[in-house]
């Protein structure tokens, strides 16, 4: 039987999800025992033991200075960054996405701009906006929107150009006018491709947030990463990553499950 | 003045010619099928008739009116496939045809009770009220071509244009369709255009059956002419093929 046609059973599928995980930590323990057994102070692989104890007293003890527990604090703000900076760049990408998707005249004008503006590294823009929007709030998240909105706007854009012709003549012969087209027939059916997009723009919005957040920050996920690097405490380090990539995660998942509870009609059939 | 007049419409794209001088006059009712090789225009003649392209030539126009530069309600349409709103429920498909020509595209209170009840007339009459609830995406396709006949006609169109509607459907769908459309058409009394491949289907529905063909062909350069209708054939007469030339042939009859 041929590679391409055997497919794993449920216990061997398991085995094989759970392994890439098993062997990365595996050779992480030996490269960290190797490491502290030669020097026992050894900072840059610290034992799985000493990373749990570290991730224990950073959620649950507060800062001796302030009293906060600052990995809240820092989840906090920086969730609240991306949020609102995801939030915006959804909305205008939706807007412009359905303008330039439907209306000739306005992709006539704005295509060609957005092609070139999406070519812009947005964090050669970052000393820009630093300058421009202070080292407050405002220039983190628009370091988000500047990123992500150029390729939320291309993807929707043409998603709504994707809209089969044959829908749109079907709902001008059923008397509708540009906007109704807009709203009831071009809106609901770009809703899940915004939520696929915005899923797919996760990744992006992270690596502006945590980078605004190492240049120019007092709190934050990011910023604490590129603080203790200082100390090299790679235990704290650690644990900040995983913590990230598990929000990161579980986001991604929410917005899943978001788009197959709000979208039914998505999910049947096609 | 008759009730669809089509007068001396020539298309072209760019410099190649689609349609040459095609006339033709449609009374109130008719049941027209329109049959022809493929690229002989027939799909372009019923874009024409919806008024998704306006003619470089001639013009088109239903019941008097203006000819229209971009499609109305005076035109119902049922294509191939995507003719129906997928995210839209079965009942809210039907509800579509009355409710998208209203300002938010919607009817709010006791109006959408009413267009409700409305819907459900119509769906018990197309026999899908038992799928009200459903989506398109998991009806079969002679389904969805009943409910895109449905949401069609709610909209109480003057002319109804069907693009092959009923070609991707399997044989015995295919019947099923046929005779769910003659009762249709009987009720309302709707005048239809058909394009269809499958010439039985044509002469079994239409009360005419035009031809498109090029009646000009230059072997070297087969674009070099656009299609006409080159054949008008009376096909009443309960679908037996046996027909009456309506045109003048220009055939001497010697006895």
């Amino acid at each position: 039987m041929r590679l391409i046609n055997r497919t794993p059973g449920p216990v061997l599928a398991t085995f094989l999800a759970l392994l890439p995980f098993v062997l990365v930590l595996v050779a992480y323990v030996i490269g960290s025992e190797i490491r502290l057994a030669e020097n026992p102070a050894d900072k840059l692989l610290p034992a799985l033991s000493s990373i749990a104890d570290t991730a224990e007293r950073l959620f649950t003890q507060p800062d001796k200075r302030t009293g906060r527990i600052l990995l809240w604090h820092d989840t906090a703000i920086s969730l609240q960054r991306l949020g609102i900076g995801v939030a915006i760049s959804a909305s205008i990408g939706l807007g412009a996405g359905l303008l330039i998707g439907l209306f000739p005249h306005v992709r006539a004008g704005l295509a060609g701009f957005i092609a070139v503006v999406s070519m812009v590294p947005p964090l050669a823009l970052l000393p820009i906006l630093f300058i421009t929007f202070g080292l407050g709030e405002l220039s983190k998240v628009v370091l988000i929107i500047i990123g992500i909105t150029p390729f939320l706007i291309r993807d929707l854009s043409q998603r709504v150009i994707e809209i089969p012709r044959e829908q749109i003549v079907k709902a001008e012969t059923l008397g509708a006018g540009s906007g109704v087209i807009a709203l009831r027939v071009a809106l609901p059916q770009v809703l899940p491709r915004l939520i696929q997009a915005v899923r797919l723009s996760l990744g992006p919005a992270w690596l502006f947030l945590i980078a605004a957040e190492a240049i120019a920050s007092d709190l934050g996920l990011g910023y604490r990463i590129f603080l203790v690097r200082r100390y090299l405490a790679m235990d704290v380090i650690l644990t900040y990553v995983i913590w990230i990539t598990f929000l990161a995660f579980v986001i991604d998942f929410l917005l899943k499950k978001l788009s197959k509870r709000a979208f039914p009609w998505m999910e049947e059939g096609l | 003045m008759s009730f669809v007049s089509v007068r001396d419409v020539f298309q072209s794209y760019g410099r190649r010619p689609i349609l040459e001088r095609v006339n033709v006059d449609v009374e109130q009712g008719e049941f027209i099928s329109i049959v022809g090789a493929s690229g002989c225009g027939k799909s372009t003649f019923l874009r024409l008739l919806l008024a998704q392209e306006t003619p470089t030539r001639g013009t088109i126009s239903i019941d008097g009116n203006p000819p229209a530069v971009e499609p109305n309600p005076e035109r119902g349409v049922v294509f191939q496939r995507y003719s129906v709103f997928p995210h839209m429920t079965i009942r809210q498909n039907i509800i579509a045809g009355e409710s998208l020509a209203q300002p938010f595209g919607r009817f709010f209170g006791k109006a959408q009770r009413a267009a409700r009840e409305r819907a459900d007339t119509v769906l018990e009459r197309i026999g899908l009220a038992h799928v009200a609830d459903q989506y398109p995406a998991t009806l079969s396709g002679g389904m969805q071509q009943r409910l895109a006949i449905g949401q069609a006609l709610t909209a109480k169109p003057r002319i109804l244009l069907l693009d092959e509607p009923f070609g991707a459907l399997d044989p015995g769908t295919r019947l099923q369709m046929h005779d769910f459309l003659m009762e249709l058409r009987a009720e309302t009394n709707m005048t239809v255009f058909m394009v269809t491949h499958d010439l039985t289907e044509g002469f079994k529905l239409g009360d005419r059956v035009l031809v498109f063909d090029k009646p000009r062909w230059d072997p070297t350069d087969p674009e070099a002419f656009g299609a006409t209708i080159t054949y008008d054939f009376d096909a009443r007469d309960g679908g037996i093929p046996y027909q009456r030339l309506t045109e003048e042939t220009h055939v001497p009859i010697t006895a």
